[in-house]
């Protein structure tokens, strides 16, 4: 029989204030095996530990339950505490009275009654609690980075910085990602390009970090400390050593009309080409969908005109095979489809634009130079209309986002601010629901486009826009501090578009098992205080992969992911958890449920010789569990119909004490 | 009074007025705006603040022309016209006029009156 003490802690008022501690502290000393109970305030802090320590060495205890939060919430604190006086830290167990009782429950005779049960249960599990102590595993001293956008670039900058070796792995034929297309940037209007396409280079340079761009990955095994992963190289039909970038091919290929997805189909590219000048690396890509020569063998023009050689219509797709301790998430944003706001007449109209169209119009490196033209007839716009929440903050059961795309306030107050430099003669209007500036600099930058570059920003939505035959656009909206219904004539729409997670990212969360949640951005380990972590153990968050962000707050996150990295990266062993599957070889009948089951690859069986009763021996087919590779998920322990294989920590037996105290009223 | 007629035309009409976000953009959308005493954003509101008899004894409950392009383009599903018609039934259940017939319709003719309303409140009230 154990010695069990039972500690019921108030978090304050948070249990306190719904469930009866005295009563479940007083009921619970008296349950089989409890030889101390009682209950404080703060069980988690220093002197709420200290009571558990004294009581373990005051009473001998055994075994401790403590009725407080969510294990994900202290289970670990605890743990280190009853180590500290000297238990095995799993001869514990935390009933969740706080999450699972007195947060969803608002009667407190109710609560108190359940908080009691879930403690008997507790009780009834730690009796039955056997020492564990974990094994470990090595660290692969390699990272992964997914995405190659500024997320990506700053994160394996970091990593690298601090000597470990990075992969980065883009799906684009350079990285760079969104901030490439990205003219100037806010609160400071200093030149996207000028301050990424250093860091470009600077991961093109730097002997630590090797970038697979045109890549993706393709399958993902292991666990924290060591992953497989099978990186596919796309083929680029061009030899990127050979390659010298020098455009002569992109210049001569005579499949002209291709629309250019960098200038988001504002203008054309060929068949073969660079993304843009500064791409890294910049290496020339064949489209096989447009290339003549790939698609019916008639052309060969740009093996001609390439003085390197590096043309080759042959190559294929090529899976690379890597081994990393960490991954880390950067696959970014995309603006959502505008085609179904008809309202807007976006698809009838050209000079409706999205705002990521809108600064490649007015780009230096853009399709028309940086010279704002509308692009219908490349006149100049003297009325320019801005919408604001244009598929953000929606209900759910409509067509757009139910959150807040955060940067489109401050985005759209410098298009607005750099229209009015440029040219002064334009009427800017901005219609907004809210503008949210929370940042540093960030108001005063909107204040600035009020009341020092004359923006008219205007409070109310605009509900429709009719293209007129004479080429301008009639825009109907509301003055909601004026009541008015206004009507203007404007030469160009712009459409704040509500972001949304990359389409890559739900398949690459399966890849992971890390969670997600409705809107497809990842979900942090806890909300505030590990926002960089993905609960999948191993798995990091950088940039807009986790929710909406703005370049600061999206440089800041790649820095903290590639700080936990580092921390992983300079362990030499990770200590495992020891609640691993082991099956009992005389049960096991050699069937291989469990084997195909296991999501790890952790199960495999083996011929051996066992002495039977009558003292002969047999050879019989039995389950072995990898104790490295297990991650405990129980999924063998469910799949086995002879009931042999088993979780440590979480046993059968251990469970059905549970189901029993749970049962029993 | 007035509390009840806000629960009974929230009940009538199956809106939550406060799933509103004040962007406007009903009033943005109305072709009926110009001749509106309370605009759409604005029944929505007050309904809200419960000012029910403002609403009722105002001419703007009849120029609706229940095209519910509010509706339609609201982005939080608030649907403003169902809100304007709960008004306009409060008002004719409490004239003890909740049927229609098409010897009723010369007497409430006026210059102002869209030809829609008529065919809409035909439709509505004369089964």
């Amino acid at each position: 029989m154990q010695r069990i003490g039972v500690f019921v802690c108030w978090c304050g008022s948070n249990i306190a204030a719904t469930v009866d501690v005295n009563a479940v502290s007083e009921a619970l000393a008296h349950e089989p095996g409890v030889v101390f109970s009682t209950n404080y305030q703060y069980m988690c802090s220093e002197s709420g530990q200290n009571l558990i320590k004294d009581a373990i060495k005051e009473h001998q205890l055994t075994g401790v339950v403590i009725c407080s939060c969510s294990p994900r919430m202290h289970e670990a604190t605890f743990r280190k505490t009853v180590a500290a006086a000297g238990l095995n830290s799993y001869m514990l167990e935390i009933a969740n009275i706080r999450e699972q009782c007195s947060w969803i429950h608002k009667d407190k005779a109710e609560a108190t009654e359940k908080a009691i049960i879930l403690g008997r249960a507790a009780i009834a599990k730690v009796q039955l609690n056997a020492p564990l102590t974990p094994g470990t595993s090595p660290v692969t001293k390699r990272a992964l980075v997914i995405g190659g956008g500024i997320a990506g670039i700053q994160t394996a900058l970091d990593i690298a910085d601090a000597g470990f070796e990075v992969d980065i792995v883009e799906k684009q034929p350079t990285i760079g990602g969104k901030m490439t297309q990205i003219d100037k940037t806010f609160p400071t209007l200093d030149c996207a390009a000028c301050i990424l396409t250093p860091k470009m280079v600077d991961c093109a340079q730097n002997e630590k970090i090797n970038i697979f761009a045109y890549s993706e990955v393709e399958e993902v095994k292991g666990f924290v400390g060591s992953f497989t992963v099978k990186i596919k190289k796309k083929a680029r039909y061009v030899d990127p050593v050979k390659c010298t970038g020098c455009g002569e091919c992109t210049e001569k290929c005579p499949m002209k009309k291709i629309p250019n997805e960098f200038n988001l189909g504002l203008d054309t590219r060929r068949a073969i080409y660079i993304p843009f000048a500064q791409a890294v690396p910049k290496v020339a890509t064949i489209d096989p969908d447009h290339c003549n020569m790939l698609k019916n063998g008639k052309c060969g023009l740009c093996a001609k005109v390439c003085s390197a050689g590096a043309i080759d219509y042959k190559q294929k797709d090529e899976i690379v095979e890597r081994e990393y301790g960490a991954i880390v998430v950067a696959t970014g944003y995309n603006p959502i489809k505008l085609d179904d706001y008809d309202e807007y007449a976006y698809a009838q109209s050209k000079d409706v634009v999205s705002s990521l169209e809108f600064e490649r119009l007015t780009n230096a490196a853009g399709p028309t130079g940086g010279t704002l033209l509308r692009p219908s007839d490349g006149k100049h716009p003297h009325t320019i209309v801005f919408v604001q929440c244009v598929g953000s903050r929606c209900s759910n059961e409509g067509k757009g986002k139910s959150y807040c795309s955060k940067i489109c306030c401050m985005y759209t107050a410098k298009h607005a601010m750099l229209t009015r430099e440029k040219y002064p003669d334009t009427d800017v209007y901005v219609f907004y629901i809210d503008v949210r500036s929370p940042g540093k600099n960030y108001d005063e930058f909107y204040r600035r486009a009020v009341e020092e570059y004359g923006v008219h920003y205007i409070k109310g939505m605009v509900g429709k826009v009719v293209p007129r035959s004479d080429g301008k656009l009639l825009v109907q909206a509301s003055d909601l501090l004026a009541n008015e219904q206004l009507h203007i004539e404007a030469d160009m729409v712009v459409l704040a578009a509500a972001i949304e997670p990359d389409k890559s990212a739900r398949p690459l969360a399966t890849m992971l098992t890390a969670s997600m949640d409705t809107n497809d951005f990842f979900t942090e380990a806890h909300a505030k205080l590990r926002p960089v972590e993905s609960p999948t153990a191993g798995i990091f968050l950088s940039g807009a992969c986790q929710g909406p962000k703005d370049i600061p707050d999206t440089v800041a996150q790649a820095g903290a992911a590639a700080s936990k990295v580092i921390g992983l990266l300079a362990k030499d062993k990770l200590t495992g958890n020891p609640c691993i599957a082991h099956p009992d070889e005389w049960m096991c009948n050699g069937c291989s449920s469990c084997e195909k089951v296991c999501p790890y690859g952790a199960i495999s069986y083996v011929d051996k010789e066992f002495r039977m009763p009558d003292r002969t021996t047999a050879i019989r087919r039995v389950a072995v569990v990898n104790e490295a590779v297990c991650q405990g998920c129980g999924a063998c322990t469910v799949a086995c119909p002879s009931g042999a294989m088993d979780l440590k920590g979480f046993s059968n037996s251990q469970i059905m004490a549970e189901v029993d105290a749970l049962c029993k009223m | 009074m007035s509390k009840f007629d806000k629960e009974q035309i929230l009940r009538t009409s199956g809106v939550n007025v406060l799933k509103c976000m004040r962007c406007g953009k009903c009033s943005a959308t109305c072709p009926s705006y110009d001749e509106m005493e309370y605009h759409p954003h604005q029944f929505v509101y007050m309904v809200e603040k419960g000012e029910i008899d403002k609403l009722m004894q105002s001419p703007s409950i009849y120029k609706c022309l229940s095209c519910y392009a509010c509706v339609e383009r609201c982005p939080r599903g608030v649907e403003p016209a169902k809100v304007v018609e709960a008004v306009r039934l409060q008002v004719i259940r409490q004239q003890g006029m909740n049927h229609l017939t098409p010897d009723d319709i010369p007497a409430l003719l006026d210059e102002d009156l869209p030809q829609q309303a008529i065919v809409t409140a035909m439709r509505k009230y004369s089964k």
